[in-house]
């Protein structure tokens, strides 16, 4: 399948480019529109991107790679992210990561064979005060404990 | 005391456009459009006292008045909504509950430099923070608080929410602005400084979310009654997000002067667990960490913890007990320094994984007897050599815990382990 915008995802980009003052501008969120179309931006992805953006894919290339929001590879459904920063540390938060390893059967950085969940470890996601914690895609989850770990895995479909 | 930041966070709603303007919100904005003209408002502002929250403490309506009135080209106004400063949460607090308050805050700001189009920069992470702002932005439009010809006062401003996609240094303007450019987040060297070359060469004001939200409240109420709180060199509230071992975290705010021991033993409810304090960083995790012992008699403001050798920074508050092995607390720190620099500047980027490599191998019980002192000397080698204050506000933490708790790392050394986590 050849990587093009959906006609839906082609409107979208039209009124994010026309939203700013600059085109380049819109070089962040067209790239999360990408994601959101594709689920990563694959070498396709990104030379599509640089085509409807009119720059070089070597610049788009250049940007995807700094910001870890941006993922050229392919990831679990539900992509856990425990904050690892000092006021979670503090709080536990190895604790919390070492229980989801065990729990998932892998390491950070890997994904579950049946391509569910993808653990990492993130930095600061400015909810020290409620660690430790975790963002799931969207989510933020606070306070966890053990407890609340299992039941938030459960519900995730 | 009477709150001013977080007066509407605790109603039901706060976050729509009803309740803001059943408490005056978009008062000062009728004042600021209707009556005030562009300098007018810069003098109110520094009559106010108010400095920047986003950690540097600079006078907000001096640094509009850099902004060149005569330019031919647009203006810009950027609300830094990118808080990711460890320890740091407040914006999100005002984001999530109060996003009415940033953007009015925003629109005066872009008033008083004469600019047409403003933008928030929050840090992508915050999701649903985004969608708040976003809905809110569509409100004051529909409210005729953005768009053209603003309660008709000829005056025009767009007002756009751009998301950033997970970067710490896109909290520094600089990198900000090459972020919202559609680059790296690579800050630029200073100057030229924003106010004459920001977004795309263009003048440009970047503030913090914090600061920009304290602006309806001034005009609203009168400078003089802003500058009537706090200290002589640091007026007003300030808010403090509180992390760590401490009985009650959270988002606090405290008038300037505040005595801190007092704040954290009897506001936040002091350490749990019948433990003691060992230490605590005031403003981030960039600032120098206080031992226990140095906090006597310091109080909340910018000229009393730099007297204290640290600093205000952004108010992030991060308490540790006796339980906390230092060694640790640092080797978390330096590797989220060593994980953020952007790696323009060798000094930069190679100290930071160095630091970092040398507290991992400490905390490891491969400590070498050098290795305090190399630490020192790395930092000092980062300080001042850089580009962006990152350097910075890498090296003086990863400084302050040797200093501070040299024994602790010395012991760490000579037993080859780690002794605090051993004895739990
Ligand atoms: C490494 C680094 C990270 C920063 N992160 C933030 C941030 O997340 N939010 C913020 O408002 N300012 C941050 N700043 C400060 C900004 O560079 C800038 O001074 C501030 O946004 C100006 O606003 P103010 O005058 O209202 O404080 C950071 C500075 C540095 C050096
Ligand atoms: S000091 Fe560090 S973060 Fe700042 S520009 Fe240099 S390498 Fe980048
Ligand atoms: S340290 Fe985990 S959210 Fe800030």
């Amino acid at each position: 399948m050849a990587v093009e915008f959906s006609p839906e995802a082609r409107k979208r980009f039209a009124a994010i480019v026309g939203g700013y003052p600059k085109k380049e501008a819109a070089l962040l969120p067209v790239l999360f529109l990408a994601q959101e179309e594709f689920g990563y931006l694959s070498g396709e992805a990104i030379d599509y991107v640089a085509k409807i953006m009119g720059i070089s894919a070597a610049r788009v290339y250049s940007v995807v790679t700094f910001y870890t929001m941006l993922n050229m590879k392919p990831i679990g459904r539900h992509h856990i992210q425990v904050c690892r920063t000092l006021p979670c540390a503090l709080s536990g938060a190895e604790k919390i990561t070492a229980f989801i390893k065990a729990k998932l059967g892998i390491d950070v950085g890997q994904t579950t064979p049946d391509g569910k969940f993808t653990l990492s470890e993130v930095e600061c996601l400015a909810s020290c005060g409620t660690g430790p914690m975790m963002q799931v895609n969207d989510a933020y989850y606070e306070n966890l404990t053990e407890e609340r770990v299992v039941e938030i895995l459960r519900v995730l479909k | 005391m009477e709150k001013l930041l977080l007066r509407n966070i605790e109603a039901p709603n706060s976050h729509t456009l009803e309740l803001y303007r059943s408490r005056g919100g978009y008062r000062a904005l009728g004042k600021v459009v209707r009556e005030l003209s562009p300098e007018q408002l810069i003098g109110e502002v520094k009559a106010s006292g108010l400095r920047g929250r986003g950690g540097a403490g600079f006078p907000t309506g001096m640094k509009w008045g850099f902004v060149p009135k005569d330019s031919p080209k647009p203006k810009y106004v950027v609300c830094n909504a990118d808080e990711s400063e460890p320890g740091t949460f407040k914006d999100r607090l005002l984001i999530e509950k109060d996003p009415h308050a940033i953007i009015e805050g925003t629109i005066i700001a872009a008033y008083s430099i004469g600019s047409h189009t403003a933008f928030i920069y929050i840090r992508g992470e915050l999701v649903y923070g985004a969608n708040v702002l976003q809905r809110a932005i569509e409100e004051a439009y529909r409210a005729g608080y953005l768009g053209k010809n603003i309660l008709g006062s000829g005056y025009d401003l767009d007002l756009i929410l751009h998301r950033g996609a997970g970067a710490y240094i896109c909290g520094e303007e600089t990198g900000l602005l090459s972020s919202l450019e559609g680059g790296r987040g690579w800050p630029k060297v200073k100057p030229p400084f924003p106010a004459t070359h920001g977004l795309f060469g263009c003048p440009t004001v970047v503030n913090n979310v914090e600061t920009l939200a304290a602006l309806p409240w001034i005009i609203d109420q009168g400078p003089a009654k802003y500058a009537a709180l706090g200290t002589e060199k640091s007026k007003g509230t300030k808010l403090f997000s509180v992390s760590g071992h401490i009985r009650r975290p959270g988002v606090y705010e405290v008038e300037m002067g505040y005595p801190f021991r007092q704040f954290l033993e009897q506001d936040c409810g002091g350490v749990p667990n019948g433990r003691k304090l060992k230490g605590v960083i005031p403003g981030g995790a960039s600032m120098p960490v206080l031992r226990a012992d140095e906090i006597e008699g310091v109080r909340m403001d910018y000229e009393s913890f730099q007297a204290a050798g640290t600093m205000l920074g952004s108010g992030g508050v991060i308490v540790m007990d006796d339980t906390t092995c230092m060694v640790k607390a640092a080797w978390n720190i330096a590797r989220f320094f060593a994980h953020e620099s952007c790696g323009q500047c060798s000094p930069c980027r190679e100290g930071c994984h160095w630091m970092e490599k040398i507290f991992s191998r400490i905390e490891n019980g491969q400590g070498r007897k050098e290795d305090p002192d190399l630490v020192l000397s790395i930092s000092g080698n980062i300080q001042g050599n850089t580009i962006c204050p990152f350097g910075d506000a890498a090296a003086w933490p990863a400084a302050a815990f040797i200093k501070k708790y040299r024994a602790e790392f010395e012991a760490h050394i000579a037993q080859q382990r780690c002794a605090v986590l051993a004895s739990e």
